[in-house]
């Protein structure tokens, strides 16, 4: 039998004061995501249609590695983000839930930090 | 993980039918959920054939028919028949709404008759609403102020602040809301759902308010208000055709703006 009153349940552990950030961020990087979503669509019909070197330099001009650099530092932090609010969600068990949101949160890290060695090797390497 | 399917003892059973009387010329058939904690069975669903022509034109009517002539055993709440208290909200052909509100003419064919969804069922369509009261008491709604009432008159509000509470005092706390929103169903033991956020901006927009900052602090949390996804079952149901969705929006805006306004 459990005494606690209804109130107590509800109460909890009071509010965690935090949320506003993670909400507003993902509005912000999905707005920037929009236009810098054009460079991303021109990349990828070059890297599908275009010769390996006038994709790397295309690449390697810095206007087009900064707009392509921040596409993907944005879309890895919009994507851990949202896919943390589904795991948020749909995961009740709360020890799988803090992991499931970390093994979201490194392996997006992961990917930008990949994408990024990738990306600065072309620049440096033209 | 969240639960999709129904345990093994809700899952719902074919109950009893009753016939409409012998000389009935305007039936319409009800589909009822029956459900007894003292029975120890799987929830049914009884069928019942009402004569209209000797029958209310509000689905209440029809359940109240069956209470007083069919089975008196049928268990729901209702009080006002008119929309204002609340007490019957329930499920009606898939939707929340209020019993005494909806006409039996405006639906076509079978009329299914289900409790509020995902909550406990006490008996038949009377679910618990416990927690849900709970959660209303939580945000505190009532008025705080520091500074006392004025000795000769009350608290003072122009018209215009006055007019910001429309649409959010007319809420009649039916739960119709809260328990269409899927955010609310997977995690209403943290998230306040829409109802009590609605609420919640009531008196965060109440201009003789003195403790927005305090109330703004308790609703920052990714749980108790940020499992709003925008779905918006809520406006979609709101028997009262109110707009939960919008007050919840409006108070992550007043969050966004203490921070970066």
């Amino acid at each position: 039998m459990n005494y606690r009153s209804p109130l107590a349940k509800v109460r909890g552990l009071g509010s965690a004061k935090s949320g506003t950030g993670h909400w507003w961020m993902q509005r912000v990087t999905a707005a920037a995501l929009v236009p810098l979503t054009f460079w991303v669509l021109v990349y990828t019909r070059m890297a599908l249609t275009a010769p390996y070197p006038q994709t790397l330099a295309w690449l390697a001009d810095p206007f087009h590695a900064v707009a392509v650099w921040s596409w993907v530092l944005l879309a890895c932090y919009h994507a851990a983000l949202g896919l943390q609010v589904v795991i948020e969600d749909y995961v009740a068990a709360e020890g799988i839930k803090i992991i499931a949101v970390w093994a979201v949160n490194l392996a997006f890290l992961f990917l930008a930090l990949a994408a990024s060695v990738a990306l600065l090797r072309i620049v440096v390497t033209g | 993980m969240a639960e999709f399917t129904l345990p093994k003892n809700s899952v719902v059973t074919k109950g009893r039918e009753f016939p409409a009387p012998d000389n009935a010329t305007h039936t319409r058939r009800f589909e009822v959920y029956r459900w007894a904690p003292e029975a120890g069975e799987n929830p049914r669903v009884d069928v019942f054939h009402l004569d209209m022509e000797d029958c209310g034109p509000m689905v209440l009517d029809a359940i109240i028919k069956i209470k007083n002539e069919i089975d008196s055993s049928l268990t729901f709440r209702r009080s006002c028949r008119e929309g204002v208290c609340g007490s019957c909200a329930m499920n009606i052909n898939g939707r929340n709404s209020l019993a005494c509100t909806k006409a039996v003419a405006d639906y076509t064919g079978s009329i299914k008759i289900f409790p509020l969804p995902h909550l406990q069922v006490v008996k038949d369509l009377v679910p618990d609403m416990t927690h849900f009261y709970a959660q209303y008491a939580s945000i505190k709604p009532w008025l705080e102020a520091q500074t006392p009432a004025p000795a000769d008159s009350e608290r003072l509000q122009s018209h215009a602040d006055r007019a910001k509470l429309d649409g959010l005092y007319d809420c009649v706390l039916c739960a119709c809301c809260s328990t269409s929103c899927p955010s609310y169903w997977w995690n209403s033991e943290r998230y306040l759902g829409p109802a009590v956020l609605l609420q919640a901006y009531r008196w965060l927009v109440d201009s003789r308010d003195e403790n927005s900052g305090e109330r703004l602090d308790d609703l920052e949390d990714p749980f108790k208000l940020y499992r709003c996804h925008t779905i918006m079952n809520c406006t979609d149901t709101c028997p009262k055709d109110l707009n939960p969705a919008k007050a919840i929006a409006e108070i992550k805006k007043l969050l966004v703006q203490r921070q970066h306004g």
